[in-house]
């Protein structure tokens, strides 16, 4: 199990293949449907974006609410593929890092090679599990959004693997490939 | 005529999203547990590891098992000897979803219109509520909150009758495989064949909470799930979409007579986190 350090160097991120298990520690910045939808818009428009995109990692989820003292509610990764269409632009803005579930568009596989990005996956559905790895939260913005505001989670040890390294190697090919049984 | 007050309807809805939310049923958590011990991929068992020990902390914490809390699906089989009074059914249905999100820390995922809009109802009402009239004098209510990453991974397929047996079970197999990973596998899979169009998804929603282990009582469709369930598991899918054989933890099939001219079939696939849970008043 590879231990990795975010914001994700160029040259870790260019050091990992698809199946590698790691831990992740430091900064990731939440978002998913809506939220991308705006910061596609801004770029759209010649706008900067809320954030400094470069280099950092986002996280495809919409947590549940904390309970009370309680630094998040359970935050599983959400069905990466509904990003697919906003993905490309954020990755040519240099976004290193993705983490979600589920498979990616065959668009999204060839700009994360070109950007040297890495898709990885935790497990979907093990919400409160992984909330545990959530040491802090803070919304950066579109607080009105509710569940879907980007957040930045300060996560230690968040437990994943990679899915889609920056050779476009794909962990949900080769995987079920390998398990995949004659009748 | 039996008396069953609304707030006691509401009462009851509440409580049961909170449990079915918290607590993962015994049946399903024992197959997760089965799945372990024939899973080979090492990737496969820490997936399954993972998800034994969140609903562990899920259960002992009284938080949600997934961040995705569902859509509120209620199935009422409302007996022809009960009154509801002081108040309306399906509103007294809509507080006890509102009290049960709002309190127990669960996500708010209904958005008021699904097309140009999409702004979100904060306190996730309306329920989608299914009732019938059945005999007798009592109240059962049947809550499923409905994850979506499962959801959107489902089918209808108005299949012809000469489509046959073999059909079924291609548009089956199909069905949760070519959804892969996206659905959160193990996956429970309920299977309606029959009726009309709304019907068979209607069956396939109420059997996604059918207690795995159990099978049907008519010795061919207890057939043909075994051996769905057998298909999807050689796909090689695995838990959480990374290769292996535990892709499916149930296939469970119902039917219902359907006309000369057709053979509907609905797949609702439902994630590993297959909550439900049943109460009677």
């Amino acid at each position: 199990m590879k231990k990795l350090t975010l914001p994700l160097s160029k040259e870790a991120a260019l050091s990992l293949r698809a199946g590698d298990t790691v831990l992740l520690t430091g900064a990731v910045y939440t978002g998913r449907d809506a939220a991308h939808k705006r910061l596609v818009a801004l770029l759209e428009a010649g706008r900067p974006l809320p954030f400094e995109i470069a280099g950092e990692t986002i996280y495809y989820v919409g947590p549940a609410p904390a309970r009370p003292g309680g630094v998040v509610g359970p935050a599983g990764p959400t069905t990466s593929c509904r990003m697919d269409a906003y993905t490309p632009p954020l990755l040519s803005m240099g976004l290193r890092a993705m983490i979600g579930k589920g498979s990616r568009s065959r668009a999204v596989i060839d700009a994360m090679k070109a950007a040297g990005a890495v898709y990885f996956g935790a497990t979907g559905g093990a919400a409160a599990l992984i909330a545990r790895a959530v040491k802090k939260a803070e919304v950066i913005c579109y607080e009105d959004l509710g569940a879907e505001a980007v957040h930045r989670f300060a996560v230690e040890d968040f437990p994943a693997v990679v899915l889609i390294d920056t050779l476009g190697n794909n962990l949900y090919e080769t995987g079920p490939a390998a398990y995949r049984a004659e009748e | 005529m039996r008396e069953v007050a609304a707030e006691a309807v509401a009462c009851e809805v509440e409580r049961l999203f909170l449990h079915a939310s918290y607590a993962i049923g015994e049946d399903v958590e024992a197959a997760v547990r089965s799945g372990l011990e024939r899973e080979t991929s090492p990737a496969g068992c820490a997936a399954l590891r993972q998800i034994a020990e969140n609903y562990r902390i899920a259960r002992e914490e009284r938080v949600a098992i997934c961040q995705d809390t569902g859509m509120a699906v209620v199935f009422a089989d409302v007996g022809q000897d009960v009154h509801i009074v002081s108040g309306g059914f399906e509103d007294a249905v809509n507080e006890g979803v509102r009290r049960a999100y709002t309190g127990g820390y669960l996500r708010k995922s209904v958005v008021a219109e699904p097309l140009f809009d999409r702004v979100n109802t904060k306190d996730n009402t309306p329920a989608v509520l299914h009732a019938r009239i059945v005999p007798g004098d009592k109240l059962r209510l049947l809550v499923v909150p409905k994850g979506f990453g499962s959801e959107n991974m489902s089918r209808v397929k108005m299949l012809t009758p000469a489509d046959g047996v073999e059909g079924v079970k291609r548009f089956v197999i199909e069905t949760v495989t070519e959804a892969g990973p996206n659905p959160c596998p193990p996956v429970i899979v309920g299977v309606g064949i029959g009726g009309t169009m709304e019907m068979a998804a209607l069956m396939a929603k109420r059997q996604t909470a059918r207690p795995v282990g159990s099978r049907h009582a008519d010795a061919r469709y207890a057939g043909l799930e075994e051996e769905m369930l057998a298909a999807v598991n050689r796909s090689g899918v695995g838990p959480a979409g990374t290769g292996g054989r535990v892709t499916a933890l149930a296939v469970h099939a119902e039917y219902y007579p359907t006309h000369i001219a057709g053979l509907p079939v609905a797949v609702n696939v439902c994630c590993h986190a297959a909550r439900h849970a049943e109460g009677v008043l």
